[in-house]
This record gives structure tokens, C-alpha cells and sequence, in this order.
């Protein structure tokens, strides 16, 4: 019984890393970097709480955790697209952009400089850690699939394979007529849609938003799609042992065996460690970051 | 008719890189387009291609005119181009490549076994053998060539354009690229290749038009004339004649022979990034005094050679010594305090920082020289520097504080050259020192280099231009696939002479 | 005979000015946004802007706290702009700013009271600039050796160092109750309200001229020496810098370790001049506002200390305007304003240079064979 109950804290952990870093295995494999996955992971959780909140339903929030993700996305993408803007600054700037404005519409929305009311989520009250409650979530589902979907995807759809070609070497693709642009752009709000799905998940699985709830999910992501080398099954493994590990945090709590804060930090630690090849070599879609 | 291309002309703004150029090329023939670099054949390419539109002329496919016609509207009417450089994702398989943007699906899905029979089927069809389900990043370069010769057959081309296909193959991968082609014109396919080197058209080709400064200046049938015809064609006698050929009597007493060499390279073996030998047990000194210039085509070593020189690679096997020290060891810091001085071919990449002004790229690679020990740099000892150069080297307009990236290309690489040559050095690397460079600044930096002679420097000249070869040398070898195939004094060297050995019709054993 | 532009646009001025032209572009483009975000409180964006200013400049208290924040801001502006010039993106200015603020606490609380001021003061910020050189070090080491991407790990890195700081505090050097450390023994710097009595009961203090003698110091070593000359040609072009014998990989480590250095320097802004203790957060946010001070700084030591004014204003004018529209508007427009100078300085060199090249046909068609 206590395997099973770690089992599935380990899966709810995991859903936001799983939506997130499928958002960012979209964008860095056609090139894109995915810095802004923090924001669009925290837009989604606002959205979600608005939409719950106003709309009356879970599933009126999921559209608006949507929209919220989608406009985030979209951002990234004029700039850093159209615009050619440096995508590490705009990543960073539209994770402090969203942070604010989330703050900011906080409080004109719920007259509250820290949290939302209460709003219904999925699954009924006190429905806890079970098996059933867990899977009564749709998002729950949704963040099991969304790797192995994304492996699909890339692997076994034309899409896929213009995708990946124009993350390693645009000019092939467009050569052969495919519209680099177009396929970028898409690959950056299917980003946005995941990622804000992440937080949809968070939100509404603690009935609330909270200023900066998501508190570096999204970089915890972005590790996993480091260490799991872009690659969608291992990305998911990644994701899983993180949770794993946050898991077994919490529960050995009181036992004080590692200190929680290294705990915390074994995600960005095996990132180093894999970005300097100690374990073999994380090497991203060479043309990650260049736009010409 | 294939192809019929008449009075095709094209600008890039002020420079005509086609001028009335016609070209024939039959049904079912190799026709070799053929020519110096800068001689306009890749642009004539790419206007048949598609990638650029023509300012003037008719260009006729199969009777159709096409002028002006875009890549995609040639791809679909059967002209397909593989390029010098490929066009090849790494990291995804030989069928992927060859089916992206044109996928085979089932359904939403991407049908990879149909993809992989489809590719196989054309490589057993056209004997361009490879395995479609290997990635490319682990084929060899000719297997990578045979998949971009598919890229195109898939797509349907019966006339195919190759941009200097032997530019990176071995002579077994050349062997087979010939068979494939004949395999192909069997089939009634047309294709064109762009080449520079003589022996291998001979071997191929059915018929052949030669170019020359953006004209068509022959055309002949193979079977009918011999290289040393083609490379006449090619490098023409009156382009010499542009030139004042200074063969100065007194070369003897110039040079001397008496102390160390400037430069002396003992057994130089280098390996490019194919794992080829691009230096091929070379061996050669410059002495004080004289101009030892480097003639041949671009590819045949002469970069890496410089580069080994200049320190920027390691030397394998072998030794470089300047004024008799050994600096094969040395970085390129030492080297330039050891007296060498390099003018680098390619002066936007490497030449000039240009977005420092002229003062502060009159520095480069010797700041250490205007710094105190704490690191301050003297800012009056800088500029003092800067404005005699700029005197000295006649740089316009004389403003030392204007970015390099404001000059024209002729003041550029008067900066370059002010740097390299206006302080004290033992030997210089001359790499393609006028390239770019308009008329005037052409013979100014001719006049700097037999100078630095006449004071008894040594001179290493590499250039792809003949004639500023055979005007400044004294001596002069001709590189061929890392090697020298003929070293001779000046004097008995003209364009006609040295043609076959540029371009490997004739060879002779190196002295 | 050769076209090429006039000399006088390209000399400083000129140059100056065209730099300045995209953080105007952008500074106007988070005014726009702002003026909006104000109207939808149903305020008038002249009062908030005229409240904003008030409570700012216009009184000598305000003033204080917006050269308080401004020492910190350089900082972290410094930081980014450092490793920038070497072609290096510095995201880690969080993490280095508490590990320098730490490093200078620890020593301010293992130093006798009796050290004098002047060397205690000095032994402590060269410890926060050590302590910010070393959590430089390592991802600069990791780029020259492995090519491990910098942005990636100093990320990394933030959470790292801070995670480690907090267990550190938490667990051994906390006062109970609280999360900070002891107050320190030496190593005071005195407020400027000691001195300048309108100052008082700001936070504003001596450190911030340790602050502008750092731009100073990071305008004369990029400019005016050798090792900023090879910095700034390894950033601008590194194929140049190579083939003059600048060795590449070598720069990116000390460049690295400098920019670290600076943002270490911030800490002691908090440590030795405010609370003369290390409190967890004490200065959360002000390593990633560096970048946009940098960013609007144009990533020159000057401009940085504008740029760091300015957004030091714009930290404080929220504050002072919270009656009126919520503080969180200030965050919403530094982050407007880093997008949009990210944006528009591609844009505006891309016009620029299209402009230069009409003027200069020759040139530019010479400069492209």
C-alpha cells in the first residue's frame, strides 16, 4: 500500500513536468529555446483559476489555462521569430512579464495580493491521493500520454520529420520547400498549449492560485529535457525520477536523512553533470537558437 | 536541345558575374562547364536552377522557355541542382532525407517502409548505391554525394546539374561517381557538371563549354581537343598582358641564399576534416628576398598550408622554422614575435574585427606590444601607430576612429596590410591579397609586396589568380592536391605553361 | 574614390546616440503598455506618472531608496554586460549575488569588532567578489572545456547556490526564529543619512560608491586595457580573435570569473550598508532585472548606471504609487521593457545598417565578396 501511495504522489508530482517539458521538447526540437516555459506553465495556471472561477467549471479553466498559454506563446514567437529578438532574453523577459502580470490581474480580478478564491478543480472534496480520484482528472491522463504522443509526433507523422529537420539544419528543409517559419511557429504554441496545460494541472489540483505557484517547475522541465536529451521517452523517465525524488522528500520528511533543500536541487545538479558529458554527451538540435 | 541558354547575362549591382553567355547542351549528353574561380559557371547554375533570375537573355529548357522561373517550377519540370556544399539533415536517415517535404503517408501517418522501398528501388535503378535506412551523419562523403544526386532523381530530374561533384572525393569515389553518370545518360538523363580540373573532363564528359571573366569563351566536343586547348580556354594569354611582368634580372643578387631561410617547411603532412591528407609530405623554403608564390586552384591545400603556417592548426608530421628557429610548436602569438607576419584570405571573418575601428584593428595580434605590465594599453602610443599607418598605407578616408566596417573592401585590407607590414617581420603570408580590392589598391599593395622584398623579407604568395602569381614571383610552385607538381623561377613560366599543372593535365616530379 | 561615410558618423557621439536609439524605442513602449494597464484601474496615467515621480525624486527619502537599489542594480547590470562583451550569457547573477552578499557576511561575522573599519570593509567585499568569481568559474569552465551552454548552467546554478545558501542558513547560522544570519561584527558601511542628514531613514548607503567606482573600473578594463581589447574582439569575433592569437576559450573562463565577481559586489549593498546580516531573498529579483539594465545600458558601464536609475526608479515609484495602482504594474513594465529593447535593437541595427548601405553602395557590395 505504501508502494502504491508513492507511486501515484509520484505521478501527481510528475504531471507538470511531463505537460512542460513535452511543451519543451516541441519547441527546442524545432529550434526554439524553451526558456519560457516557467511563464507559460504559470499564464496557464492563472487562466485556469479565471476560468474555473468565472466560468463555473474545471473545464471552462482548462480553455482559458488554454488562451492564456496560446498568448504567451504567441509573444515568444513574434519576438523572437519575426523580430529576431535573442530568444534567452525574451524567454526570461516573458517569465517576469508573466509573473507581474499574473500579480497584477490578481489583484484586479480577486482583490488579493497573494491568492485567488477557492475554485473547483477535478475530482469531488477530500478526494485525496486515491487511484480513482487521480484518474478522474483528465489532465492526469493527458500528462501521462502527452511524451509518448510527442514521440509519436515527431517520430511518425510528416510534421514530425519536418520538425526535426528544421531544428538540425533549416536550410535543408527549406530548400526542399518546406516553410521553416510556419512549422516553428507552430511548433511554439503547441509549446505554449502544453505548457499552460502543466499549470492548469497545478492550479486547479490545489483549488487555488497562488503568486509564482509554479516556483521553477518550469526550469525543473526544462532540466528534464536536457537530461533526457530531447528525447521524448527519455524526457519522460526524467520527469518521473524527479518527482520521484520530490516524493520521497516529503515522505521521509521527518526522518531528516538528506536535507530537503539537496533533494530540491538534483534536477539542476544532473543537468551540469549531463551538459558536461560526464555521462555521454547532451548535445541539442544544432540549430536550437538560431534564427537566420 | 536540353538546355539552351542565349545572351544570359546577370548583375549583382556593379558586378557582372554573366555577360552574354549562350550555352547548348544536348539531350543525353555530360556537358562540363568549365572555368576558373570567377568565372560566372555556379551563377550560370543557379539562373538555370531557378535560385536566381537572369538580367538578360532567354534561357530554353526542352524547348520551353523558362526564364526567370523559380526553383520549385524547375524541380517540377525536371531540372534538379546538387550543390557544392550539401543540403543534408545529420541526424536523420538517407530515406528521410531524400522523402522530407515530398513524405509517402498512410493515412496521418508517415509510411516508413514504403519511404525505404521507394528509396531503394532508385538506387538499384540508378546504381547509386546506399543504404536508405542509415543516418547521414555516418556516411562517407561520396555515399553522402550519391544520396544528394537521389534527392534530385527523386523529385524526377532528367537534367542535372552538378556543382563541382569531385571537389571532395577520393579517385575510387570519382571512379564511381563516373560510372553512376554514365548509368544515368544511358537513361537519357542530361547533366551538367561545373569543374575545374581538366583530367577529370576529359575523362567524362561528351562535350564542354569554357568560361572565362562571366563569357563564354569556347566550346568544344571532348573527343576532339586536348587539355592543354581547354586550359588556354580557360586562362587565356591576354589577361597576363593586364600586368607588367617585372622580371627582374637582378633576382639573383636580391635573394639571399648566404643566411637561415625565412621560411623553411620540412616534410608537411596535414589531415583535413575528411581524414584525407590535405598536406602531402610537403617541402619547400622561402628565402630572404624573394616572392615564392603559390599558384593553383582554391581547395588544393593552400588555406590549410597557411593555416599550419600561421599556427591556427597543428602540424602533424614535419617542421616549420622561421629564420632558422623551430616554430612548429609555437602558438600564433610566438610566432608573430618570432617575425612572421599573415595577410589572411578571408579578411572579414578573420582579418578585421570590424566593428573596432582602424586604431584598434591596427592592434590585433599584437596588443601585447602597446600594453604596460598592468595591462593598460598607452593610448597616445596607439594612436602615434594608428595615424602613421593610416600616412604610410595611404588608408582612406584617414579617420582612425571610423569602424572597419565602414571602409571599402581596398581600404580594408590596406588596414591589414599596414598592420602585417608595417612593423618589423622576417617572413609574409600573403593570402589572396587583392581579392575584392579595386584597381588602384591593387597596385598599391603589389608595389608594398616587392618593397618588403627589395629589404630582403621573404614573401609567401598564395593566390588563385595567376596573373598576380606570375607578376609579383620570383619562384613559383604549383599546388595540386597537397602538393607541389612543379616549382620553377619565374622566368620560365607563363599561363599557357602552367595550366595543365594547375589543373592536373600534366604533372611533373616536384623539385 | 571610395565612398565610404562621412567621419563624423561614426565618431562617440554619434555612435552614443545610435545606441540609445532602441532603449528609447522601448522605454516608449512601456510607457504605452503602462498608460493602458493604468487605465484599466480607472486611473489617470498623469497621476500615477506624477505620484511615481514624487515619490522618488521628489522627496530626499525616496531619492535615498532609489540610490540604494540602484547599487545593487549596477551591479548585476555590470555583471551581464561583462560576460555579454565576450559573447556570454551571464543568467546566473542570482545565484553569485547571494553567494557575494553570504561570503561577505560570514566574514564581517568572524572578524574581531575591533578590526578597523576601512580593512574590514575591504576584506569583505573582496570576499563577496571572490565568493561571485568562483560561482562564475564554473560555468565558464564548463563552456571552455565541455561547450557545455553557459545560459543552461548558470540557470542551473541559481537554484543550486541558493538551495545550498538556504540549507546553510537554515541549519546552522540562522538567529532562531528568523532567516538570516547574526548581525555581523565589523565590516559596517555607514548610511548616508549619517552623513547627509536629509537621507535619513533610507537605506541608501556608502557602498553605492563602490558601486560606481566598479563601472568605472569595468569602462577601464574594457576599454582601456589589453585584456578588455581581446574580451571584446573574442565577443564581437571570434575568428578575428583567434587568428590574432587571442586564445578564445581562456577569455570566456576569465570573463566569467570577472562578471561573477560584479555580481558578488552587489551583495554587500544589503550586507555591509542595510542589515549588516545575510537574510535568505534579501535581494530576490535583482539578478535577473541586471539583464534588462543591461539591456537598456546597451551593455556599456555607463549607460549601465543610467539604466540601473531608471529601473531603481521605476522599483521605488511602485512602491510609491500602490495606493493608487497595484506595485505589480512596475513589474509588468520592466519586463515590456526588456522585451522590447530585445527586440528592438535587431530591428533597429538591421534599419541602421540598411540606411548605411544606401548611403555607401561601393562599400558595402566591396564588403560582401
Amino acid at each position: 500500500m505504501i508502494l502504491l501511495a508513492f507511486l501515484l504522489q509520484t505521478i501527481r508530482i510528475a504531471i507538470p513536468y511531463l505537460l512542460a517539458a513535452a511543451g519543451g521538447v516541441m519547441s527546442e526540437r524545432v529550434g526554439v529555446i524553451a526558456l519560457g516555459l516557467e511563464g507559460m506553465m504559470l499564464g496557464g495556471a492563472f487562466g485556469a483559476v479565471l476560468g474555473s472561477y468565472y466560468g463555473g467549471s474545471a473545464w471552462i479553466g482548462l480553455v482559458c489555462a488554454v488562451a492564456a498559454g496560446l498568448f504567451v506563446a504567441s509573444l515568444l514567437a513574434l519576438c523572437t521569430l519575426r523580430f529576431r529578438a535573442d530568444q534567452v532574453v525574451v524567454g526570461i523577459a516573458i517569465n517576469l512579464l508573466v509573473i507581474g502580470a499574473t500579480r497584477f490581474f490578481l489583484r484586479l480580478a480577486f482583490d488579493s495580493a497573494s491568492n485567488s478564491p477557492r475554485v473547483d478543480g477535478f475530482g469531488g472534496e477530500g478526494s485525496g491521493l486515491g487511484v480513482m480520484a487521480s484518474f478522474s482528472n483528465p489532465l492526469v491522463l493527458l500528462g501521462l500520454l502527452s511524451l509518448p504522443a510527442l514521440w509519436w509526433l515527431l517520430w511518425r507523422t510528416p510534421f514530425g520529420l519536418r520538425a526535426r529537420a528544421v531544428g538540425e539544419k533549416p536550410e535543408a528543409a527549406a530548400t526542399l520547400g518546406v516553410n521553416v517559419g510556419a512549422l516553428r511557429l507552430r511548433g511554439v504554441l503547441l509549446c505554449g498549449v502544453l505548457a499552460s496545460l502543466g499549470g492548469a494541472y497545478l492550479a486547479l489540483d490545489q483549488h487555488q492560485f497562488t503568486d509564482s505557484m509554479t516556483a521553477g517547475r518550469g526550469f525543473i522541465a526544462l532540466a528534464a529535457v536536457i537530461f533526457g536529451r530531447w528525447m521524448p521517452l527519455r524526457v519522460a523517465a526524467a520527469c518521473l525520477f524527479f518527482a520521484a525524488a520530490e516524493t520521497l522528500q516529503i515522505q521521509l520528511q521527518g526522518i531528516q536523512l538528506v536535507p530537503s533543500q539537496f533533494v530540491e536541487l538534483i534536477p539542476y545538479v544532473l543537468t551540469i553533470v549531463a551538459l558536461a558529458g560526464v555521462v555521454g554527451k547532451s548535445v541539442p538540435p544544432a540549430a536550437l537558437g538560431k534564427v537566420e | 536541345m536540353a538546355v539552351r541558354m542565349r545572351q544570359v547575362s546577370k548583375r549583382f549591382g556593379a558586378v557582372q558575374a554573366n555577360r552574354d553567355v549562350t550555352l547548348e547542351v544536348a539531350s543525353g549528353e555530360i556537358h562540363a562547364l568549365v572555368g576558373e574561380n570567377g568565372a560566372g559557371k555556379s551563377t550560370l547554375m543557379h539562373l538555370l536552377s531557378g535560385l536566381s533570375t537572369p538580367s538578360g537573355g532567354r534561357i530554353e529548357v526542352l524547348g520551353r522557355d523558362v526564364t526567370g522561373w523559380d526553383t520549385n517550377a524547375a524541380i517540377d519540370a525536371g531540372v534538379g541542382m546538387v550543390h557544392q556544399h550539401f543540403m543534408l539533415v545529420p541526424t536523420l536517415t538517407v530515406a528521410e532525407n531524400l522523402v522530407l517535404g515530398r513524405e509517402p503517408t498512410r493515412g496521418l501517418l508517415l509510411d516508413d517502409a514504403r519511404a525505404v522501398a521507394d528509396v531503394r528501388a532508385l538506387a538499384e535503378r540508378t546504381g547509386l548505391r546506399v543504404d536508405p535506412t542509415r543516418l547521414v551523419a555516418a556516411l562517407s562523403v561520396g555515399e553522402a554525394q550519391r544520396v544528394e544526386i537521389l534527392k534530385v532523381l527523386y523529385r524526377g530530374a532528367r537534367i542535372l546539374i552538378l556543382d563541382e561533384p569531385t571537389a571532395v572525393l577520393s579517385p575510387p569515389e570519382v571512379e564511381e561517381l563516373w560510372t553512376v553518370l554514365r548509368g544515368l545518360r544511358a537513361q537519357g538523363d542530361t547533366i551538367i557538371i561545373i569543374t575545374h580540373k581538366l583530367d577529370e573532363v576529359v575523362a567524362i564528359s561528351d562535350a564542354i563549354t569554357v568560361m572565362r571573366d562571366g563569357r563564354n569563351i569556347a566550346r568544344f566536343a571532348t573527343a576532339d581537343t586536348t587539355p592543354r586547348d581547354i586550359a588556354r580556354a580557360m586562362v587565356g594569354r591576354d589577361v597576363v598582358l593586364a600586368f607588367d611582368i617585372k622580371h627582374a634580372a637582378a633576382v639573383s643578387s636580391r635573394v639571399r641564399t648566404d643566411g637561415p631561410a625565412a621560411l623553411a617547411v620540412r616534410d608537411l603532412s596535414v589531415h583535413g576534416d575528411r581524414g584525407t591528407r590535405v598536406i602531402d609530405q610537403l617541402s619547400f623554403s622561402v628565402q630572404p628576398g624573394e616572392i615564392f608564390g603559390i599558384a593553383g586552384v582554391e581547395g588544393n591545400g593552400q588555406t590549410e598550408l597557411l593555416d599550419v603556417l600561421a599556427g591556427l592548426r597543428r602540424v602533424e608530421t614535419g617542421s616549420v622554422h622561421i629564420d632558422g628557429q623551430d616554430v612548429s610548436l609555437l602558438s600564433v602569438r610566438a610566432r608573430s614575435d618570432a617575425g612572421l607576419s599573415h595577410i589572411p584570405e578571408d579578411r572579414h571573418r578573420r582579418g578585421l574585427v570590424l566593428d573596432y575601428s582602424v586604431s584598434e584593428n591596427l592592434l590585433l595580434g599584437r596588443q601585447h606590444h602597446f600594453a604596460s605590465s598592468i595591462g593598460t594599453m598607452d593610448q597616445d602610443k596607439i594612436a602615434r601607430h594608428a595615424e602613421l599607418q593610416v600616412k604610410t598605407f595611404d588608408i582612406r578616408p584617414p579617420d582612425v576612429s571610423l569602424s572597419a566596417r565602414a571602409l571599402s573592401g581596398g581600404n580594408q585590407q590596406k588596414v591589414v596590410i599596414a598592420r602585417e607590414m608595417g612593423r618589423a617581420f622576417t617572413v609574409l603570408l600573403a593570402a589572396q591579397p587583392t581579392r575584392g580590392v579595386d584597381v588602384g589598391a591593387i597596385e598599391f599593395i603589389h608595389a608594398q609586396l616587392r618593397a618588403a622584398r627589395d629589404a630582403g623579407k621573404g614573401v609567401l604568395l598564395v593566390s588563385a589568380d595567376l596573373a598576380e602569381v606570375l607578376a609579383l614571383s620570383d619562384r613559383i610552385a604549383v599546388m595540386y592536391e597537397g602538393r607541389f607538381v612543379c616549382v620553377l623561377p619565374s622566368s620560365e613560366c607563363n599561363a599557357e605553361h602552367l595550366g595543365p599543372y594547375m589543373t592536373g593535365a600534366a604533372r611533373a616530379v616536384a623539385t | 574614390m571610395s565612398a565610404s561615410a562621412s567621419p563624423r558618423t561614426d565618431g562617440w557621439p554619434m555612435r552614443a546616440a545610435q545606441a540609445m536609439l532602441a532603449p528609447v524605442l522601448a522605454v516608449a513602449v512601456a510607457m504605452v503598455v503602462g498608460d493602458l494597464l493604468i487605465l484599466t484601474y480607472g486611473e489617470s496615467p498623469a497621476t500615477v506618472y506624477h505620484l511615481l515621480l514624487e515619490g522618488t525624486w521628489g522627496n530626499w527619502y525616496g531619492f535615498g531608496q532609489v540610490l540604494y537599489k540602484t547599487m545593487t542594480l549596477t551591479c548585476t547590470g555590470l555583471a551581464f554586460a561583462y560576460a555579454g562583451r565576450a559573447g556570454l550569457f551571464n543568467v546566473g547573477a542570482e545565484g553569485q549575488l547571494a553567494a557575494g552578499g553570504f561570503a561577505a557576511a560570514l566574514l564581517g561575522l568572524w572578524l574581531p569588532a575591533a578590526t578597523p573599519a576601512g580593512l574590514a570593509i575591504l576584506l569583505c567585499v573582496a570576499a563577496a567578489m571572490a565568493a561571485g568569481g568562483a560561482a562564475g568559474a564554473v560555468p565558464g569552465v564548463l563552456r571552455a572545456r565541455f561547450g557545455a551552454s553557459e545560459v543552461i548552467v548558470t540557470i542551473m546554478l541559481n537554484f543550486v547556490l541558493l538551495a545550498m545558501l538556504n540549507y546553510a542558513v537554515a541549519s546552522h547560522l540562522s538567529v532562531p526564529e528568523t532567516l538570516h544570519t547574526e548581525s555581523m561584527r565589523s565590516g559596517f558601511v555607514p548610511r548616508l543619512g549619517g552623513t547627509f542628514a536629509l537621507f535619513a531613514g533610507s537605506a541608501a548607503n556608502w557602498t553605492i560608491v563602490i558601486a560606481v567606482a566598479a563601472a568605472v573600473f569595468a569602462w577601464w578594463k574594457l576599454f582601456r586595457t589589453r585584456s578588455g581589447y581581446e574580451l571584446r574582439a573574442v565577443g564581437l569575433q571570434p575568428d578575428a580573435a583567434d587568428y590574432g592569437g587571442i586564445p578564445v576559450p581562456h577569455t570566456w573562463i576569465r570573463a566569467m570569473v570577472w562578471s561573477g565577481a560584479f555580481a558578488g559586489l552587489g551583495g554587500i549593498n544589503f550586507v555591509l550598508g542595510y542589515k549588516h546580516y545575510y537574510e535568505e531573498g534579501f535581494a530576490a529579483g535583482s539578478g535577473f532585472l541586471g539583464i534588462a539594465v543591461a539591456l537598456v545600458g546597451r551593455n556599456h558601464p555607463i549607460g549601465i548606471v543610467i539604466s540601473a536609475l531608471l529601473f531603481a526608479t521605476l522599483s521605488q515609484g511602485g512602491l510609491a504609487v500602490n495606493a493608487l495602482v497595484p506595485k505589480q504594474l512596475v513589474d509588468i513594465l520592466q519586463a515590456v521593457v526588456i522585451l522590447a529593447v530585445a527586440t528592438a535593437v535587431p530591428e533597429v541595427q538591421r534599419l541602421l545598417r540598411k540606411s548605411a548601405a544606401a548611403l555607401m553602395p561601393r562599400a558595402s557590395l566591396e564588403a560582401s565578396t
